[in-house]
């Protein structure tokens, strides 16, 4: 068995025009920066995009935001995007927004054959409004129905050649989960390893979610808000 | 004084009065904004655990300059560090988390919050939609729910409503609002002014709120 191949441009080879892209990372941090990029390089159009946010301008997803190739974006938080608010007021992007929870588990539903959820997130807001709603045990729920994508882009720290995957800290949040639910799942790493080399109970995501790996170059690992405290100076 | 220092005198008020309903042990989430100093009025010598929605349990304070880890921020997407204890999950385990009733205390901030405890904080139509996170979720599972804001609006009107009228966050999820005047609790029969600001009288914190509130018959002056 033989997932790997060589870079970002050769793992993308199949992505087509008005795929569903599950893309990782919470921010910028832990998002598969040379699969965006071998995308953007690829020039396919008319993606539905999932994904917690769309990085910023000029990084990350806003690459492929500028570069027109979103028609549809599903996310939970688009703040830091000045293009995307515009491109949406212009009708160029359909923008679908969704709780954070109800979107993890919508995806996590998605890869774990649960077709439908009921959950209390929104219930009498608008995400609530033209939902099915049941009452359990005296409290109100939604129906959440699950989500899947054609391909899901992850970002992993470390990943042995038959796709097992291990993340670094916050840079995990939605990649496990997005690993799951698409029926092709390519894993970028910072560390390609031989299988045997990774600790059985260390690993997040079992070879079994992933199709193709490849190790990943030239990360920027942007900040986008760095914070420090004083060091106090020892006396 | 002038208007910047007034509205720090306020906000610290503000979290220095939250910070007193924290309890040792208690695993809590911070909201983006001025929620997140709380953190700096936790007890000496008591342990809270601060919750991250993006998978992060028990924060530890911004890290030193030169220490800063592109893997390592909070869900203000500001870089954090660890502390002893962390722990490091997905986002479905986060939710699973908050969801699920297991994080004793969220603070929010509000623009708006109603007699009934209900809750608008993420979206003001005619702007553009930025998208509501983790708030949703957050007020659904939370065990008890605070609402950090300053009373009024920055012309003077009430945050404090009969019925909001922005999109909603939540329904009835509100528990505590404290304001730089006030501290209120949401009972089933209403408001029911609790705490005034020193110097304040509960007349004037009325006057500033939409809504008749019940004057506690304990009423105290808020002590930071």
């Amino acid at each position: 068995m033989n997932k790997v191949v060589a870079n970002a441009d050769e793992a993308v080879r199949d992505v087509f025009d008005g795929a569903v892209i599950m893309v990782g990372g919470f921010g910028l941090c832990g998002i598969p920066e040379n699969l965006i990029r071998a995308l953007v390089h690829k020039g396919v159009k008319n993606l539905t995009t999932i994904s917690n946010n769309v990085g910023v301008d000029g990084f990350g997803m806003g690459l492929l935001l500028s570069a027109g190739q979103i028609r549809k974006h599903i996310g939970t938080y688009v703040g830091e995007n000045k293009l995307l608010e515009q491109m949406v007021l212009q009708g160029k992007v359909e923008l679908d927004l969704v709780p954070q929870g109800t979107f993890s588990e919508r995806i996590r539903a998605g890869g774990a054959g649960i077709a439908a959820f009921f959950t209390p997130t929104g219930v009498g807001t608008v995400v609530g409004e033209k939902k099915e709603t049941r009452e359990f045990d005296g409290r109100m729920y939604v129906m959440e129905r699950a989500l899947k994508a054609d391909f899901a882009f992850v970002k992993a720290w470390k990943g042995d050649k038959w796709g097992n995957l291990v993340y670094r800290k916050t840079a995990r949040n939605f990649n496990p989960m997005m690993a799951t639910a698409a029926r092709v799942t390519i894993a970028e790493v910072e560390h390609l390893v031989e299988v045997g080399e990774l600790d059985a109970d260390m690993v997040h995501t079992p070879s079994v979610y992933v199709n193709r790996i490849f190790q990943g170059e030239l990360y920027e690992k942007r900040i986008e808000k760095r914070t420090v405290r004083k060091a106090v100076a020892s006396s | 004084m002038n208007k910047p220092g007034k509205d720090i005198d306020k906000r610290e008020r503000i979290v220095k009065r939250i910070a007193r309903e924290l309890r040792d042990g208690f695993y809590v989430n911070l909201g983006i904004g001025m929620p997140t100093l709380v953190a700096n009025y936790v007890p000496a010598r008591m342990d809270v655990i601060l919750q991250s929605e993006n998978g992060m349990l028990g924060i530890g304070p911004y890290p030193v300059e030169g220490q800063e880890d592109a893997d390592l921020i909070n869900a203000g997407k500001e870089t954090v560090s660890e502390m002893q204890g962390t722990a490091y999950f997905s986002s479905a385990d986060s939710f699973a988390m908050i969801r699920g009733g297991h994080i004793d205390l969220s603070v929010l901030g509000a623009m708006e919050v109603d007699e009934e405890g209900n809750l608008a904080n993420w979206m003001i139509p005619g702007k553009m939609v930025k998208g509501m996170g983790g708030a949703m979720d957050l007020v659904a599972g939370a065990r008890r729910v605070i609402i950090a804001m300053e009373h009024t609006t920055r012309e003077g009107e009430p945050k404090i409503l009969k019925k909001c009228s922005l999109p909603l966050t939540g329904v009835r999820v509100v528990n505590t609002i404290v304001t730089d005047m006030a501290l209120l609790q949401v009972t089933p029969k209403g408001l029911v002014l609790e705490e005034v600001a020193p110097g304040l009288t509960a007349e004037e914190v009325q006057r500033a709120t939409e809504p008749t509130l019940t004057v506690s018959p304990n009423l105290k002056v808020m002590e930071g």
